[in-house]
């Protein structure tokens, strides 16, 4: 991306449907928040600031999900204001926890919660952004993680590709000297089919991996489930397991269908 | 503007909350007519999809409705379900669930004192704006905040979404060694709560009070995090498990979020102030102190001064952390294990905007059959209306702008979380 040298890129912070957690990210990034601040001026970020500068925007961060039919038309105008959009986390670049919606009859979902639906307007889906406007990057993870986030913004200052893997968390097991919890524990786990980025947290807190990051690059989810049914896991809990953040990845969402019929 | 026509005062969209909300007054021969914080983040029906699951994927779940807050979903989760599958942990697990919350409070506290309230306070658009003036602050409130997010990292793996919480105890549970390395940066952060009370405490407060039901947990020996009675100022005294006796939800047309009400009396307020108006005594010691010296004592009606009652909880949550450190020893088993039964559980833990009810109904197969979930803010928005109401009539004659401002501050005095309570805020005003 070329900036214009003379003036600071202006960042643009949208939210959809979400937990406010991939954006919570930036202030999180306590040591470099302040450095960040100076890089770019954050134009737009609601959480954080009253102020609100117009676009267009130089870089544009994009969280959640599109459920509603206003959403549907947001996402529109904020594509048609940002040079570069980024979609950050699971709601926005797979649908999302609240995507579970979309093998269900949604309107029972409203009136289950609801006691007069009629005021709520929502879609039968969750649905990521890149079904509705094209998408220039994305970053994996419920929620994301800093690092990646920080090199994103550092690559698309500097004009370079980010410098993001797409390789598997087994291999960040392996690099954080973890024993493998399903080959010796015979816990389940979803490591060998998700992309890295998390740094294999769950298997170094002794738990399987449950997929957060959604699926890497080309995952063999064939192969997996195999040996989730060695390790004695049922179908509809492998069909569960597939079902959480990013299930409606197209290959969580085969492998849970394929599972759920099994 | 005219002083007799009907005027419409909004915020389009509220900032420095969490989430997606709007306001709207509504203003008519120069008296106000209408108030309605409305609350439009798309619903994502958690409570629906939580049917079918299996008890054990609840933490992880209900972390997803905020990630602000996700330690206290997890902890209002987790007690639920052992109370319906009558687990008792083992007692180095609640400490270690303490700590964990002391984190939660710690990096949420000072995010909304310095991040998402100060500002207004002090005339900035926002906390990056007030670096440019107040640099050493706005540094000190990164290192307070820091030192929450290094304990959550800790015992829960990653800051946002922990992953170690589990129902029975934890995956996993660090060394003393582990847990005693976090004593500088939390020491250091005892000092920097103990100097925003006073940063704080000096601020203009509006001189407005309310005659408010406060309702927070209690707790005969500690100041109340995962356990406790809920209890107010006007003589409500109950186990979680009557919550729904006592306090009911209703929908409201403007508003994604339910709202909530004590059941024959109305509004209510949690949260911080209602918190340590309830629970004064049972501040830790330096706590204390900081409060006599700030000229903050209970009961406070002025919810301008919610963010007094914060700063003393960054102090009590970086004091209380301190103690459970030194006190911490790893639990024999980090985790029981726990077969499901058919059964009905409740908990209300004390979420750092305030009571966090949970409900979950599970079949023998141990799968979820009912969720019911009441995050705080539901609980105060028809509170945040009604002073609003009563904020209002004083500033009519005031510029637009100036209604503006003063209104959003009354609602930040709440420090909204909307993706909870809908799981945001714009205002409109409508004038006449
Ligand atoms: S991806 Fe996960 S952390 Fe990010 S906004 Fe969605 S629910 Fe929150």
């Amino acid at each position: 991306m070329n900036f214009n040298a003379r003036r600071k890129p202006k960042l643009a912070v949208f939210k959809f449907a979400s937990c406010d957690g991939c954006q919570l990210t930036l202030l999180d990034a306590e040591d470099e928040l302040l450095a960040v601040a100076e890089a770019v001026e954050i134009a737009y970020f609601p959480e954080a600031s009253r102020a609100v500068i117009k676009g267009p925007y130089d870089i544009g961060l994009v969280e959640g999900s599109i459920t509603t039919h206003h959403d549907a038309e947001r996402i529109q105008q904020v594509r048609r204001q940002c040079r570069t959009l980024v979609t950050i986390g699971a709601c926005a670049t797979a649908g999302g926890i609240q995507a579970l919606r979309n093998w269900q009859d949604s309107a029972e979902f409203v009136r289950h919660i609801y006691p007069s639906p009629d005021f709520i307007h929502t879609l039968k889906m969750s649905t990521p952004i890149a079904e509705h406007v094209p998408v220039d990057f994305e970053l994996r993870g419920c929620p994301i993680s800093k690092s990646q986030l920080l090199e994103l913004i550092s690559a698309l200052l500097a004009g370079r590709k980010p410098n993001i893997p797409t390789y598997s968390v087994c291999l960040e097991c392996k690099r954080r000297l973890n024993v493998c919890v399903a080959v010796a524990q015979g816990i389940p786990c979803l490591g060998p089919v998700t992309q890295a980025g998390c740094g294999a947290i769950c298997p170094a807190y002794g738990r399987g991996c449950y997929g957060c990051f959604g699926p890497m690059e080309t995952p063999n989810t064939e192969s997996l489930r195999a040996q989730l049914h060695v390790l004695g896991q049922t179908s509809q809990e492998i069909s569960r397991a597939f079902r959480s953040f990013n299930a409606w990845t197209w290959h969580f969402r085969h492998a849970s269908d394929e599972e759920e019929r099994a | 503007m005219s002083r007799t026509g009907t005027r419409t005062i909004k915020v389009d969209y509220l900032a420095r909350v969490e989430g997606e909300g709007s306001l709207y007054l509504k203003i008519q021969g120069g008296r106000l007519r209408d108030v309605q914080l409305k609350i439009f983040e798309p619903p994502r029906m958690f409570e629906a999809f939580l049917r079918g699951r299996h008890f054990s994927e609840v933490p992880d779940i209900v972390a997803r409705i905020c990630g602000i807050c996700p330690v206290a979903y997890q902890m209002s989760a987790v007690h639920a379900i052992e109370g319906a599958l009558g687990i008792a942990v083992d007692p180095a697990v609640r400490l270690l669930r303490r700590l964990l919350y002391c984190g939660e409070w710690i990096e949420s506290h000072a995010l909304h004192v310095f991040f998402l309230h100060a500002p207004d306070f002090l005339g900035y658009q926002d906390a990056l704006e007030m670096a440019r003036d107040h640099r050493a602050v706005v540094e000190r409130a990164l290192a307070l905040k820091k030192a929450g997010n290094q304990l959550v990292a800790l015992l829960g793996g990653r800051e946002i979404h922990p992953v170690a919480v589990a129902v029975g105890g934890f995956y996993k549970t660090p060394s003393r060694k582990e847990v005693r390395a976090l004593r500088p940066a939390l020491e250091q952060a005892l000092e920097v709560a103990l100097e925003t009370v006073r940063f704080v405490s000096g601020f203009d407060f509006p001189p407005f009070e309310q005659d408010y039901e406060f309702v927070a947990l209690s707790h005969p020996q500690e100041y109340p995090m995962n356990e406790g009675r809920i209890v107010s100022n006007r003589g409500l005294d109950v186990d979680a498990a009557e919550y729904e006796d006592h306090f009911a939800e209703h929908q409201v047309r403007h508003s994604h979020a339910l709202h909530s009400v004590i059941r024959v009396r109305g509004s209510y307020m949690v949260g911080p102030l209602a918190r340590i108006n309830l629970n004064f005594d049972r501040l830790t010691p330096a706590a204390r102190q900081a409060a006599a010296e700030a000229g903050f004592a209970p009961p406070c009606r002025n919810p301008f001064r919610s963010i007094v009652a914060r700063a003393l909880e960054l102090v009590f949550a970086c004091e209380e952390g301190l103690r459970l450190i030194e006190s911490y020893e790893p639990p024999a088993r980090p985790r029981l294990e726990v077969e499901p039964r058919a059964a009905t559980g409740q908990a209300a833990t004390e979420a750092p905007r305030g009571l966090l009810y949970h409900r979950y109904q599970i079949g023998a197969d141990g799968l979820i059959r009912l969720a019911k979930i009441v995050p705080p803010t539901s609980q105060n928005q028809k509170r945040i209306e009604d002073d609003l109401w009563g904020l209002v009539p004083a500033l009519l004659d005031r510029p637009e702008p100036e209604i503006l401002w003063k209104c959003e501050q009354a609602v930040r005095n709440y420090d909204p979380c909307i993706s909870c309570a809908t799981h945001f805020l714009r205002l409109t005003v409508d004038r006449e």
